[in-house]
């Protein structure tokens, strides 16, 4: 097994999916000759030409657009959105023309492109560059939504999505792509549509993603000395969310505490809670409980050490929980 | 510094004024038409080589297109009248535009429509009946487009104008791959309302960067629902291609033996690798936008009048008449024949049976998904609680 980071594990994932399937294109801004923003592509364009890694115009409607025109042809349109908070350009191609291809044909068309799209804070940049907007993707039926957490999941899931049929949206989360870990190119990982339970435990469940999956692992481990044991669940997708894997922990630990960078405002976090409720009130020991961000756009760099969910927010979360 | 204009005199008095006056149907001399409004074929000296024939046989044909789709376009807004359609788009005046460009297609291109190429759809093979299905609401679809490579209908305008660049992308790799296929390109239909779309000038920049294989048919009929064509432009339409870097042409739109020619040069543009071409069809919404529009709010009656000289079934029907290239006998078996077919067009939609919700639980993924799933079994539970209540309340 090699050690990679996340970013490397993206590039030799794409560059698997390149080498499988000669319809697989990238398409994206700087992602030929420059490897992209964050060098997710580098090298590619050498190796596979400028028909298969695309240099686009300066337009992301456009990259969504034509990545559906190209679908319809039989291509895998794998596109590059630089940042998050640049995706919005595209919000209506994505929402009323991607995620509905198939159902306004009736099952009979539809356009599996993948958006891989670098999400979430804590790089220190300028505005627009640390969102996390993937509530607003998963309110839409039609999108699968799904984030790695490590280098293992980043190789196997952006192939996972490319071989979808369905349109699916990656969410890197980038300030995890320096993050090191063994990737094993042989045996794929689970579905990428389930979560997966990282860190078994009996008192409380946290359950996390992307780039928060290391800090809810590290809040787990800081809470052991106090005597609780706490179960870690990396949700990997966020639509669908993997329900029965949160359940199953839920009914044995009776606590839960849902951590995003994201707003908890109509967030995913707030989907959990109310599922989780339905689905095992009896189970529960106290009300599910959200970490996240606040009801204001990112803030300024200089404050977001303050906003973005820590190891100390999240045993805060669980010491209200340890006290119903 | 010889040769440098201020960017005020790029586009000179006479255009601008041109685009800005309120919709009347001077195309300017610049627009590409064979048929004048009096019936008078003349020979294009720069299209001319491109029209696929002025014979009777070919002039009935495309009357007899355009004849059918209007009467279809009738029968389809009285059917909406009688309750029988949620919402109907009528397409009449753009008859020419429709059916020149449509009858220029070949068998490999493809098309990416709006909401209003019913005539297209027509030469395409799409049974006529079918795309009532969606304003029947019944479908958001209605046909499958592999079968006749004619899109579904676009509602959030401009939005395939980009479908479009990225399958014509599809058709230059393609034949790049494998040169012994037929050469094809795509073509995207949009009217004046939505060339102002982003999505418009995103298409425009790709294709161009691209080298795409496309041909942008905008339909200036004049109206975005109620607001004229100079808001959405003080250029005409098909000059702003020039800005992109390839070829504008402004056809009269009401012109079916001009639109071809000009359509059938477009395509083959295309097709041979040159790029992607701008065609603005000059042209008139004679109707409404919807049937839930109402023109006389917005337009006056005496525009209406100034278009209806020009009207595309009339030039035409001037022409076979007067050059006696058809007589009574055609136009009455016509009558007969779009008779017949608004009979049968009625029985079908009357036939048409909504869908159970189950299937649209069943298109929304191609893959399993468990909350589909779930929220189906849920809805089927709950539906199942109601069953042999009716015969009791």
């Amino acid at each position: 097994m090699a050690v990679m980071t996340v970013a490397k594990a993206i590039n030799e994932g794409l560059r698997a999916a390149l080498e499988n399937n000669p319809k697989t294109l990238l398409m994206g801004e700087d992602i030929g000759e420059l490897g992209g923003v964050y060098r997710i592509t580098e090298g590619l364009k050498r190796d596979f030409g400028a028909d298969r890694v695309v240099d686009t115009p300066l337009g992301e409607s456009g990259i969504i657009g034509t990545a559906i025109g190209l679908a319809l042809r039989g291509y895998r349109p794998v596109c590059e959105i630089q940042f998050d908070g640049f995706v919005f350009p595209a919000f209506n191609q994505i929402t009323t023309q991607l995620a509905k291809l198939r159902t306004r044909s009736d099952g009979m068309l539809g356009a599996p492109v993948v958006i891989r799209i670098p999400y979430g804070g804590g790089i220190g940049s300028v505005e627009h560059h640390s969102e996390s907007p993937e509530a607003l993707f998963a309110h839409t039926a039609g999108l699968r939504i799904i984030t790695p957490s490590n280098p293992q999941d980043a190789y196997w899931m952006v192939q996972q999505a490319i071989d979808c049929q369905d349109p699916v949206i990656v969410f890197e989360p980038k300030r995890r792509y320096w993050l090191k870990g063994e990737v094993d190119t042989v045996n794929a990982p689970p579905s990428p549509f389930t979560a997966q339970v990282l860190r078994e435990g009996s008192d409380a469940t946290v359950v996390a993603y992307g780039p928060l999956v290391p800090v809810a692992l590290a809040a787990a481990e800081a809470a052991q000395p106090d005597g609780h044991s706490v179960e870690v669940i990396d949700l990997r997708s966020i639509s669908p969310i993997d329900f029965d894997t949160v359940t199953a922990s839920v009914a044995k630990t009776g606590r839960l505490v849902v951590a995003h960078e994201a707003p908890t405002f109509g967030g995913i976090g707030g989907e959990i809670a109310a599922r989780i409720s339905e689905r095992a009130f009896l189970s529960l020991e106290a009300p599910v409980i959200r970490v996240g961000g606040f009801h204001m756009p990112y803030p300024v760099a200089r404050t977001e050490e303050h906003y973005l969910p820590d190891i100390d927010r999240i045993l805060e979360a669980l010491e209200r929980a340890f006290a119903y | 510094m010889s040769g440098t204009r201020l960017p005020a005199a790029e586009f000179e008095s006479e255009e601008i004024a041109l685009a800005s006056a309120p919709p009347g149907p001077d195309g300017g001399p610049g627009m590409v038409q064979f048929l004048d409004p009096d019936g008078r074929l003349n020979d294009h000296p720069e299209f001319g080589g491109f029209s696929s024939g002025t014979g009777a046989e070919r002039l009935k044909a495309l009357y007899r297109d355009m004849y059918l789709i209007r009467r279809f376009d009738q029968e389809a807004t009285a059917l909406q009248r009688q309750g029988q359609l949620a919402l109907w788009v009528p397409l009449t005046g753009q008859e020419a535009a429709q059916i020149g460009s449509g009858r220029a297609l070949q068998a490999q291109d493809y098309v990416f429509p709006t909401y209003r190429e019913h005539g297209v759809a027509l030469t395409r093979g799409v049974r006529l009946s079918e795309m009532l299905r969606l304003f029947r609401g019944i479908t958001n679809g209605g046909w499958d487009p592999r079968e006749t490579n004619f899109h579904l209908y676009t509602l959030v305008l401009a939005a395939q104008a980009l479908h479009a660049v990225g399958y014509a992308m599809g058709l230059q790799r393609d034949q790049a791959a494998d040169p012994t296929l037929a050469p094809a390109a795509s073509v995207a239909y949009f009217g004046d309302g939505a060339s102002s779309e982003g999505d418009v000038h995103e298409a425009m920049v790709f294709a161009a960067s691209f080298n795409a294989p496309v041909v942008f048919f905008c339909q200036n009929n004049h109206w975005a629902i109620s607001v004229p064509s100079s808001v959405q432009t003080r250029v005409p339409l098909a000059q702003r291609a020039e800005g992109y870097g390839f070829p504008g042409i402004r056809v009269d739109g009401n012109d079916v033996v001009a639109v071809e020619a000009v359509t059938n040069w477009a395509l083959e543009h295309a097709r041979s690798g040159k790029g992607p071409v701008l065609i603005e069809a000059f042209t008139y919404r004679m109707s409404a936008h919807t049937t839930a529009d109402d023109p006389t709010k917005y337009r006056l009656s005496r525009e209406e009048e100034d278009w209806h000289p020009r009207d595309p079934l009339a030039r035409l029907e001037k022409h076979l008449r007067t050059t006696g290239k058809a007589g009574d006998a055609f136009f009455e078996e016509l009558v007969g024949e779009a008779k017949a077919m608004a009979v049968e067009l009625r029985r079908d939609v009357q036939a048409m049976q909504p869908p159970g919700l189950e299937e649209r639980f069943n298109t929304v993924y191609a893959e399993p998904h468990p909350l589909v799933q779930e929220e189906l079994q849920a809805w089927r539970d709950y539906e199942a609680g109601f069953i042999g209540e009716e015969e009791t309340s």
